[in-house]
């Protein structure tokens, strides 16, 4: 099988902060504009797992890392221009953070980085974004007020904005909903649903609930191992290949 | 009685809880304002104490006499020399010490001795300081004693406390904002320049601006170095000295004047310490006023 037609590929992953191991030898592959859900409980590893994908791990000092992540078939750890594949994996963060920064300059940020400074461009990408992000309509009057002044769910929307903004191939977001309301929730949902055509979503989820409505294929991760990578057919069907996934998809445990 | 007012009656504890509060508010107020009494009754004793001498032709004259009589203009000048030029050494290093210290350094053992050596020379004692400069900048470095040296060694000793300072200014940067940006590819610099330093740049100033007062008042290093207890200068400007000469500075006139001058009026160590003291407070309440005015601009 050829590289091609997978956008990530890892391939026993290992992390380790300090000690202790988190990542036991993870592997799985995505293939392009799929959305692939990862679910697990707390602890398993899920938020390690997506810093490894586009290298912000590196900010942890203790961390330490085997096994590859291709992204395109190329290895992120032999990457010169980690700053371009930062851009390419575009990260969502739990937390929404507003920058101190304007709502436009929020959103103008990763662009501006990147070296664009043409107003007229950049007033349409912030737009755009803003927009995907299901945003604009409560903020298009009042571009230049602060992104750290907003309600919760409105930076959490402005953090997907601006992971939005660098035209990133893959999307990865982690837990993007827990400071969102559902009908927010859902807005974004369908956003993603929408964005799929343009890019490979990776979604770190605990609503097993979302990973079924949105995904294609998911992932249970459960204390730093894959327990069972599947299509949403089966991991939700009443029988998947692991009974710990039964279990856990349908609420027995965890 | 019914059970809801029951809730809300009054008890032995909520009595206690309440005396307590209010002793401790009272107490911890008084403590707060205990230190700002020594501050008033110094002003207002060297101010009392120094009133006859004072004028404007007192500050913006030389002295006469061998500094009995007459201003202290060269000794003002002079202080502000030192001052500027260590500062214009100390800030741009310490800053940027501290940002590659706060921002860019990992966690390992010459990272740890940096901040080890940072800490230990805050503690050393200034006539220490005043030693190494004789040593390193008047001798070594064939600076003589002169304005360099003296403004040399102020910089070294002030260059500790801006590190200390404009660190804890940009760890109070959250770390969220950072990995926002790293996570958008930002750079580190990029990082730095657009949302880390705009939003410490208040406490990075309120540190500098702190250790410039501080270098205005100490003696021991710059009297080691360059400073002297008399100079003849022209009789006007403010350009009195050439860096490679020595100067007068402030706090060292004060020093000779309460100490080994006789026949000074019994005024004029005070009317030097209003001086002194009225520089000191000036460079404070411009640190404040530039505080005040950042923080107001703060963005989250």
């Amino acid at each position: 099988m050829s590289c091609a037609v997978k956008k990530i590929e890892v391939k026993d992953l290992r992390l380790s902060y300090a000690h202790r191991e988190v990542l036991h030898g993870v592997s799985f592959d995505i293939v392009p504009n799929e959305i692939f859900a990862v679910i697990g409980p707390a602890q398993s590893g899920k938020t390690s797992l997506l810093r490894c994908l586009n290298r912000t791990i590196d900010f942890c000092a203790n961390a330490f890392v085997s096994g590859t992540v291709r992204v395109d078939g190329e290895d992120v750890r032999e990457l010169r221009n980690v700053y371009e594949l930062r851009r390419k994996v575009g990260m969502v963060a739990p937390l929404p953070v507003g920058l101190p920064l304007s709502i436009y300059d929020n959103v103008a940020f990763a662009p501006r980085c990147a070296g664009i400074s043409a107003r007229s461009e950049l007033d349409g990408l912030v737009e755009k974004c803003l927009r995907q992000a299901a945003l604009w309509d409560e903020v298009k009057d009042r571009l230049d007020s602060l992104g750290t002044k907003l309600s919760g769910g409105q930076q959490q929307r402005l953090t997907i904005a601006r992971a939005l903004s660098h035209a990133p191939e893959v999307l990865c977001l982690d837990e993007f909903s827990i400071a969102i309301d559902p009908v927010t929730t859902m807005r974004i949902e369908d956003v993603l649903k929408e964005l799929r055509s343009q890019m490979t979503i990776v979604l770190v989820t605990n609503l097993t609930q979302q990973a079924r409505r949105l995904a294609d294929r998911t992932l249970f991760l459960y204390n730093g191992d894959v327990i069972e990578i599947g299509s949403n057919d089966v991991i939700f069907s009443g029988h998947p290949a692991n009974r710990k996934t039964y279990e856990y998809v349908n609420g027995i445990f965890g | 009685m019914s059970d809801r007012q029951a809730m809300f009656a009054e008890t032995p504890l909520g009595r206690r809880k309440r005396r307590t509060e209010r002793v401790a508010k009272y107490f911890f107020g008084f403590m707060a304002m205990a230190m700002v009494v020594p501050l008033l009754l110094i002003v207002g004793y060297v101010v009392v104490k120094g009133w006859p001498c004072l004028s404007w032709e007192f500050l913006t004259t030389n002295p006469r006499g061998g500094g009995i009589r007459g201003g202290i203009w060269p000794a003002l000048v002079g202080t502000i020399y030192l001052v500027g030029l260590s500062l214009c050494v100390s800030a741009p290093i310490g800053v940027l010490a501290a940002v590659y210290l706060n921002e860019y350094a990992k966690d390992n053992w010459f990272t740890r001795i940096v901040n080890l050596a940072v800490v230990n020379l805050a503690g050393v004692p200034s006539i220490v300081h005043g030693l190494f400069g004789v040593g390193a900048f008047v001798y070594a470095m064939h600076f003589g004693k002169s304005i360099i040296s003296a403004s040399l060694t102020l910089a070294i000793m002030t260059l500790p406390v801006i590190i200390a300072s404009t660190k804890e200014a940009l760890a109070a940067v959250p770390m969220s904002f950072r990995e926002a940006c790293w996570n958008v590819g930002a750079t580190r610099w990029q990082t730095i320049r657009r949302i880390v330093l705009p939003n410490s740049i208040s406490g990075i100033l309120t540190g500098v601006i702190l250790q410039v007062s501080r270098a205005a008042g100490e003696t021991a290093p710059v009297m080691l170095t360059g400073v002297t207890v008399y100079k003849a200068v022209s009789d006007n400007g403010f350009f009195l000295y050439t860096l490679n000469e020595q100067c007068m500075s402030l706090s060292m006139h004060l020093y000779y004047i309460a100490t080994q001058a006789s026949g000074a009026p019994p005024a004029l160590p005070y009317a030097i310490a209003v001086v002194l003291l009225a520089v000191v407070l000036l460079v404070n309440a411009t640190a404040i006023t530039f505080r005040v005015v950042l923080r107001s601009r703060k963005k989250w």
